[in-house]
């Protein structure tokens, strides 16, 4: 089958790739692009770790096709530090031991980003929800809760 | 034991030891954050071609032919790997430290003996193509009868599973058909008991399950080396074990890696690396092998399934003067790592606790099913579940608390284990003792009081007069249940086994928990005390009971 020209924007940089019709979004901004912090786990949509921001809402890259993503703009983990400063998520993340393996860091930080985006004071619970999707074998999800909620406060603090 | 050498480098080296209680941040961990952290599928090769596997639809069959002409004619395909063409087409993993015979195939020959077996390779420039094309090689099966349960396996006759193992199971020492324990007598210590209980417990595979699957991919580098792009959890075992199947010499193999998604146990069975490695060679262009979640899930090994049997004598005093454990560890097809599982499984026994007398008998046995292999203390995981649900039974038995069973019972420093080391660091005791605080479980002064640094060693420390025999030879199922021989030359047997120097039980009294637990909503009200123990029983039960406990059930009785 012909292969398709998508253009979106990836972190910030306009992108233009030419794309299988049943292509994913993941497939794309891994071997395509050459980013690989989003991760591939289970392919199915169970594990969250592809998880990628698209127009700030958090999105399944493993089940998301690249030719829906036409003029869309999205973000992966490799996009979140401004620069050499860390996004508050990332440093609270450091601090509380929320990652140990980290496979599925990537897709965390942007489920979480994706929740303080549009509630900057999340309750633990809106917490748990928005990381119900992302999988982590390793640390348990309580230090990364706990990294989440003290990121939204940080960043409550920066702007009070 | 462990030896401090301070004076070794000392001029390069912070001595000061204050680390430990204090919060230090890992050196991946801002990889991790960043998503800059490459794990070992986030390599950009140009030219990269996938391989896919044909997996076996049956438990166990003979393969009568395979034909992959319709597959290399298939769009996108650069080349498929048979049996043929894999160098040393047989391998254990153990072979590296001279354990185990080889038993498995990279690819399978004449038969296939899990469902899942891969049997051909094939190599493609996308997934996509690797995947049709996997679609269309043909091969042709003899359905033969499959064995999926320990104990059938183990009877005269069963269904061959390994071929190199003839009798299903592993052989220990070149002599015997499983691994043993012998210490002291425990048929003589049963008939003195004043309580026989015999249990069995068993437990399903688990799956590790980790969120990056098992994969590889390998590329052609300089100089004629090979670079290994590996999840490996043991990164020079898998490029020794690579080396070995593809007759390499192993610095013709640059492995990189180290940084794995998640292992537990699941990632150190070289279960792509050698194929990977392989398709490099035969394409001369880099190859990526990497499980789907399903292959991970049905065909990557999982910690075996186990079965033990126990067997205790205990006295109505709650001291356990006998344990009996017989084990059954399903390995699946091939041995993998699951023949060393049994080897830390009877060095464990009987426990954590100072038993005089104990006979272990733990048997490596192959049937039909997935390769298992290592997962975080395997061969010590289930059993100890098996221990402990066996230890609260035995002390409903006795009508004893059962934390104070455990400290009644508990081994000391200075104690003798059954496989003959002496017991150090030992810290049971102190566990069940914070246990008990955390939760307001009263003890008595008695136990309040217990260490593991004291009442250990002396009579303790001894070897008793054990009872060994020849039962379980290779080749003689039927010595399997021969009674035990006292082995001629040996001490006589004293009747009775000195009693373990330990407080004896005193009943603690009536309690009141000091506040209700904070965060635990199904902790009864305060005012309710814990139910008193229940007197001794006086008669031994009539027969040994059975039964099987599942992980799922064994907490029925809690107060």
């Amino acid at each position: 089958m012909a292969r398709m020209p998508v253009q979106f924007r990836l972190n910030g940089s306009d992108r233009a790739v030419f794309v299988e019709p049943a292509e994913t979004l993941l497939g794309t901004i891994r071997r395509g692009l050459g980013d690989f912090a989003p991760k591939f786990g289970c392919g199915q949509g169970t594990c969250g770790v592809c998880t990628v921001l698209v127009d700030g809402e958090p999105r399944l890259g493993c089940l998301t096709l690249s030719v829906t993503c036409e003029g869309r703009s999205i973000e992966t983990a490799s996009g979140l530090a401004d620069g050499p400063t860390l996004h508050p998520l990332q440093a609270a993340f450091m601090e509380h031991f929320a990652a140990q393996c980290g496979f599925c860091t990537p897709g965390m930080l942007m489920a979480a980003k994706a929740l303080l985006d549009r509630n900057p004071n999340p309750t633990r619970i809106e917490v748990v929800e928005a990381i119900a999707g992302n999988i982590c074998r390793c640390t348990g999800y309580e230090p990364i809760i706990n990294a989440i909620l003290a990121a939204a406060q940080q960043r409550g603090a920066r702007r009070a | 034991m462990l030896e401090f050498r301070k004076d070794l480098f000392a001029d390069e080296r912070d001595d000061n030891l204050n680390v430990i209680g204090k919060g230090e941040q890992r050196q991946d961990m801002l990889g991790h954050v960043t998503g800059r952290t490459r794990f070992f599928d986030d390599h950009g090769f140009e030219g990269l071609l996938h391989l896919k596997v044909v997996r076996s639809p049956h438990h166990h069959a003979r393969i009568r032919s395979i034909d992959v002409s319709a597959a290399e004619r298939a769009p996108g395909v650069k080349r498929v790997i048979r049996a043929q063409d894999v160098p040393v087409n047989k391998n254990t993993l153990l072979s590296l430290i001279g354990f185990g015979k080889d038993d498995e195939p990279t690819l399978a020959v004449d038969k296939v003996r899990y469902k899942g077996e891969p049997i051909v390779a094939v190599i493609a420039d996308s997934d996509a193509e690797a995947m049709a094309a996997v679609k269309l090689v043909r091969v042709g099966y003899d359905p033969l009868p499959a064995v999926f349960d320990v104990q059938e396996a183990l009877k005269p006759g069963a269904v061959v599973v390994n071929e190199t193992y003839p009798g299903n199971y592993f052989e220990y020492h070149d002599k015997y058909d499983h691994q043993k324990l012998r210490f002291g007598d425990v048929e003589a210590a049963f008939r003195t008991a004043d309580h026989v209980l015999e249990e069995r417990y068993q437990m399903s595979p688990i799956e590790h399950a980790s969120t990056e699957t098992n994969g590889t991919i390998a590329a052609p580098e300089t100089n004629d080396r090979y670079v290994v792009h590996s999840c490996a959890q043991g990164l020079f075992f898998s490029l020794g074990t690579t080396a070995k199947i593809l007759a390499l010499e192993s610095n013709r193999l640059h492995f990189i890696g180290g940084t794995v998604g998640g292992g537990f146990g699941g990632k150190v069975d070289s279960l792509t690396e050698p194929l990977a490695v392989l398709g490099a060679i035969l394409t001369g262009r880099p190859v990526r092998y990497v499980l789907g979640r399903e292959e991970e899930m049905q065909f990557g090994s999982p910690r075996g399934a186990e079965r033990h049997v126990i067997k205790d004598g205990v006295m109505r005093d709650g001291r356990i003067v006998a344990r009996q454990i017989t084990s059954y560890f399903d390995a699946g097809a091939y041995t993998r790592l699951s023949s060393y599982g049994v080897v830390k499984c009877v060095a464990h026994m009987p426990g954590p606790y100072t038993i005089p007398n104990v006979r272990g008998d733990a048997y490596c046995v192959f049937t039909n099913r997935v390769p298992a292999t290592a997962m975080r203390g395997f061969g010590v995981t289930g059993l100890d579940f098996s221990i402990e649900v066996q230890m609260d039974k035995l002390a409903h038995l006795v009508g004893i608390d059962p934390m104070e069973f455990r400290i009644l019972n508990a081994y000391r420093d200075g104690d003798m284990k059954a496989h003959r080391r002496v017991a150090h660091n030992t810290a049971l005791i102190e566990c069940v003792q914070v246990a008990a605080q955390k939760v307001n479980w009263p003890l008595s002064e008695t136990a309040r009081r217990a260490s593991s640094l004291s009442g250990g060693g002396g009579p303790r420390a001894a070897i008793p007069p054990t009872v060994t025999d020849e039962s379980g030879r290779i080749g003689r199922p039927e010595t399997r249940q021969a009674p035990p021989q006292l082995t001629p030359g040996a001490a006589p047997l004293p009747a009775y086994q000195t009693p373990p120097a330990v407080p004896i039980y005193q009943p603690p009294p009536a309690h009141q928990p000091v506040a209700p637990l904070p965060n635990y909503p199904s902790q009864p009200a305060a005012a309710t005390p814990p139910p008193a123990p229940v007197p001794p029983v006086p008669a031994p039960p009539a027969a040994p009971q059975h039964g099987a406990a599942r992980f799922s059930s064994v907490f029925t009785r809690r107060r």
